[in-house]
């Protein structure tokens, strides 16, 4: 599948890097977002049909999934892409990020990006969407670099199966921290951002940690470390900052 | 004791004076001064004007240079009014605000003559933006319905395009200001002056500009180079920004308006507190008994809450208008009359309350940072003539130092104190090595332009506003800490009682050492004419020998 963006400016000309977790942080939407739109625009009514029962009837073991390990949660949520074409995919991701994403995100989340820029940081999503998915977003804010989960592809159809190494919970902080390394950047100088306890491994190993309209759990730990909380404007929906 | 007469506001304690009752942040302590050692308090309150809004009349119907503010206007002008925000005065002022009072009256003229296109801009700079409930008290209600959000709103020194560039001082100072203030055709400042160095220039040339501005006098260098914020005139950070203030008044029309209060901080339950303690009623003495005692048992949200409930009862003493150097020269003259208390000669050993509220802590706790920035900064620059403690002097403080910051307003002084302060207290350190990353900190520069906290770059700079104090003071004591990490991390010692830490003192003070006691709050600055250590002994303006 490739990259989805190409990084333009090297990233040894920023300073350090900015990592963005993206659903909940940058954008309204979660996992499901997506593929739910994703599921419902088969190309019959019949297969649409099919594949959503499909994904109601794992839905108790997504849920357990999610409380236990993220990991698993991904995996169990892409099944549902296998058999899917990789052209189609590619549509319809498109079309996803128009009618499910953009209008999602949060009016600050533009703002921050820009502020990121002038404090010459790279920027980089680090998702647990696929990234035929953020692609589209991440050119739309600009970002450098997107660090995403990739479906396995064979004979231009989809498996059901991530590719390795699957971007989720502690495995993102080991990704950004070898991304750090790759592009010279010190891990201490970089900055991470997430709404999610899942995300505190990513946010623990960077000198910047800081959390974005935080959950609960998110939100308890950042009052322990003193990890500053930002809530980002989530009133307009769509196309950003004013 | 001495036969020299000494101004009714010093007092020389001797073995019949009562302990002397000190603020130890939200709390009161009682001090056993020793024998010898001298008090300086507030002076009384001024007279406060019987008419203030005759007065607000007059002074822009008569103002101080230029002409009548009525006479700058013409229909269809572009006005601009920046105010001040409520930093000061300490603590908020009884409603209504004299904020609030001068645009009652100057905002029906700007009406009268035809004046529609208004914006009004709290010029916070580098502040905490006021909350919408915080401007609507401080301008009135009428006022706010009418302009806020879109024509009332609190300065953003950090909005792309939002600053515009007026030009650069022969000393290569940059001056930027508010776009919309700088492209007004006139621009009214409406200050409330509390110490002498507010107002004047600093007024629009810092409260509307940008961070390439602040650095142009937010530096450890100005600060060094500045014998006393209070004395303009001894100022190097006052010289800067009157030099970028004079360009910025070539360029836009500037009409000042200025105002003076009293130092009426405490309601008539607890101005006794501002008074010699030898001169307490019996009632009083036990109300101060019953205050301590429920301070001491109340949280400090509770505590704090005692004393911010009830708004102070200033009153207005002064309002001068017109050309910004000639209303300000009046402004100081009544802020001098207010707060300048004389004493002669310095101290070995000064000995201070440190209160619970600061300029940059209004609704928030005082955390470990605005404790140093009020002993080093504040406390340590209320003089005129030379500091109140020699050169080398020791400071016994009385505070808890509690490791606790506000989440919302302070966020970046969190990392500033537990990261930075860690690795060097060296302002110059901190200011050429991380001052520049640290201000662009994008969650954080998000956070005041959009939240309610101080910008990133702030936290530096109050560090910064230590720095004379930290270059003349040998020693800061604490009594009263509640850790030790954090007046370690200060750069202060603790005991944990008075009589302890004026042992430590006198370890490294002369024999028989001079100690003095600045009794704050309210407000008093203490104008020290010097003498040398013969002079002294002669007057008998030190301890008794070995008093204790």
């Amino acid at each position: 599948m490739g990259h989805p963006i190409t990084e333009t400016t090297p990233a040894t000309a920023y300073r350090a890097t900015a990592y963005f977790d993206v659903d909940g942080t940058l954008v309204g939407t979660n996992l499901l977002h997506p593929m739910l739109h994703v599921l419902t625009q088969q190309p019959t009514p019949l297969q649409s049909l099919r594949r959503i029962g499909k994904a109601l009837l794992a839905a108790p073991m997504l849920a357990a999934a999610e409380l236990r390990d993220r990991r698993r949660f991904n995996e169990l949520l892409f099944s549902h892409y296998e058999g899917m074409s990789e052209d189609r995919l590619v549509v319809l991701a498109d079309e996803t990020y128009r009618k499910v994403i953009a209008p999602r995100v949060f009016r600050g989340t533009r703002d921050l990006l820009a502020q990121c820029r002038r404090a010459d940081l790279r920027v980089v999503l680090v998702t647990g969407s696929l990234d035929i998915t953020v692609a589209p977003l991440a050119r739309e804010l600009g970002a450098d670099h997107v660090i995403a989960n990739r479906l396995e592809m064979r004979k231009g159809k989809a498996t059901g199966k991530l590719l390795r190494p699957v971007v989720a919970g502690p495995a993102k902080a080991r990704i950004i921290a070898d991304d750090a390394r790759e592009v010279g950047h010190d891990l201490g100088a970089c900055h991470a951002y997430s709404d999610s306890a899942s995300d505190v491994p990513m946010l623990s190993v960077v000198g910047h940690p800081f959390c974005i309209n935080p959950d609960w759990r998110l939100r308890d730990l950042a009052t322990a470390y003193d990890w500053a909380v930002l809530d980002l404007d989530r009133s307009s929906p769509g196309e950003g900052s004013e | 004791m001495s036969s020299h007469t000494a101004h009714p506001c010093v007092v020389t304690i001797d073995g019949r004076s009562k302990p002397r009752v000190l603020f130890s942040g939200s709390r009161l302590v009682e001090v056993d001064l020793p024998v010898g050692s001298r008090v300086l308090y507030p002076k009384p309150p001024m007279k406060a004007l019987p008419d203030v809004d005759a007065a607000i009349r007059y002074a822009i119907d008569h103002p101080e240079g230029g002409a009548p503010l009525h006479a700058r206007l013409r229909p269809g002008m572009k006005v601009t009014i920046a105010i001040d925000d409520i930093s000061l005065p300490l603590p908020p002022m009884k409603r209504p605000d004299i904020r609030e009072r001068v645009l009652k009256i100057v905002l029906p003229m700007l009406a009268d003559y035809g004046v529609d296109d208004i914006h009004l801009i709290v010029a916070t700079c580098f502040h905490r933006p006021m909350t919408a409930k915080e401007v609507e008290r401080m301008v009135g209600q009428a006022v706010f319905r009418k302009y806020w959000p879109d024509r009332l709103y609190n300065h953003d020194a950090e909005k792309p395009g939002g600053l515009t560039e007026i030009g650069t001082t022969d000393q290569g100072e940059v001056v930027e200001i508010s776009t919309r203030a700088a492209t007004s055709d006139l621009l009214i400042y409406l200050n409330l002056n509390f110490v002498p160095m507010d107002g004047g220039h600093k007024s629009a040339a810092v409260g509307l500009c940008g961070y390439r501005s602040l650095r142009a006098h937010h530096t450890p260098g100005a600060i060094r180079a500045s014998k006393s914020y209070m004395e303009p005139g001894a100022s190097e950070l006052n010289h800067r920004v009157v030099r970028m203030g004079r360009l910025l008044n070539e360029h836009v029309n500037v009409f000042t308006i200025e105002t003076t209060v009293d130092n009426r901080m405490f309601g008539p339950e607890l101005d006794f507190l501002a008074r010699n303690e030898d001169d307490w009623t019996p009632r009083q003495q036990m109300g101060a008994k019953a205050l301590m005692a429920t301070l001491n048992a109340l949280p400090w949200k509770a505590r704090q809450a005692i004393f911010e409930k009830v708004p102070a009862p200033y009153g207005v003493t002064g309002v001068f208008a017109g050309e910004t150097e000639a209303a300000h020269e009046k402004t100081l003259e009544k802020c001098n009359e207010q707060y300048a208390v004389p004493i002669d000669g310095q101290a070995d050993i000064v000995v201070t309350g440190v209160p619970y509220i600061s300029p940059y802590n209004v609704g928030a706790f005082l955390n470990p940072l605005l404790v140093s920035v009020l002993i080093e900064g504040y406390l340590f620059n209320l003089n005129r003539g030379v500091p109140l403690v020699k050169k080398g002097g020791t400071v016994i403080a009385f505070h808890p130092c509690t490791d606790h910051f506000d989440k919302t307003q302070h966020l970046a002084y969190v990392e500033f104190v537990h990261k930075l302060l860690p690795k060097t207290r060296d302002a110059m350190e901190l200011h050429k090595k991380y001052e520049r990353e640290f201000a662009s900190n994008p969650a954080y520069v998000q956070m005041y332009r959009t939240g309610n906290a101080y910008h990133p770059a702030h936290p530096f700079f109050m560090w910064y506003w230590g720095e004379n104090g930290r270059q003349h003071i040998g020693r800061v004591i604490i009594v009263g800490a509640d850790n030790e990490y954090i007046p370690s991390l200060l750069g202060y010692e603790t005991a944990s009682t008075f009589a302890e830490a004026l042992q430590m003192a006198r370890e490294t003070a002369p024999p028989d050492p001079s100690l003095t006691c600045l009794h704050i709050c309210p407000m008093l600055m203490a104008d020290v004419k010097p003498l040398d250590d013969d002079e002294q002994a002669r007057r008998g303006l030190r301890l008794l020998p070995g008093g204790a």
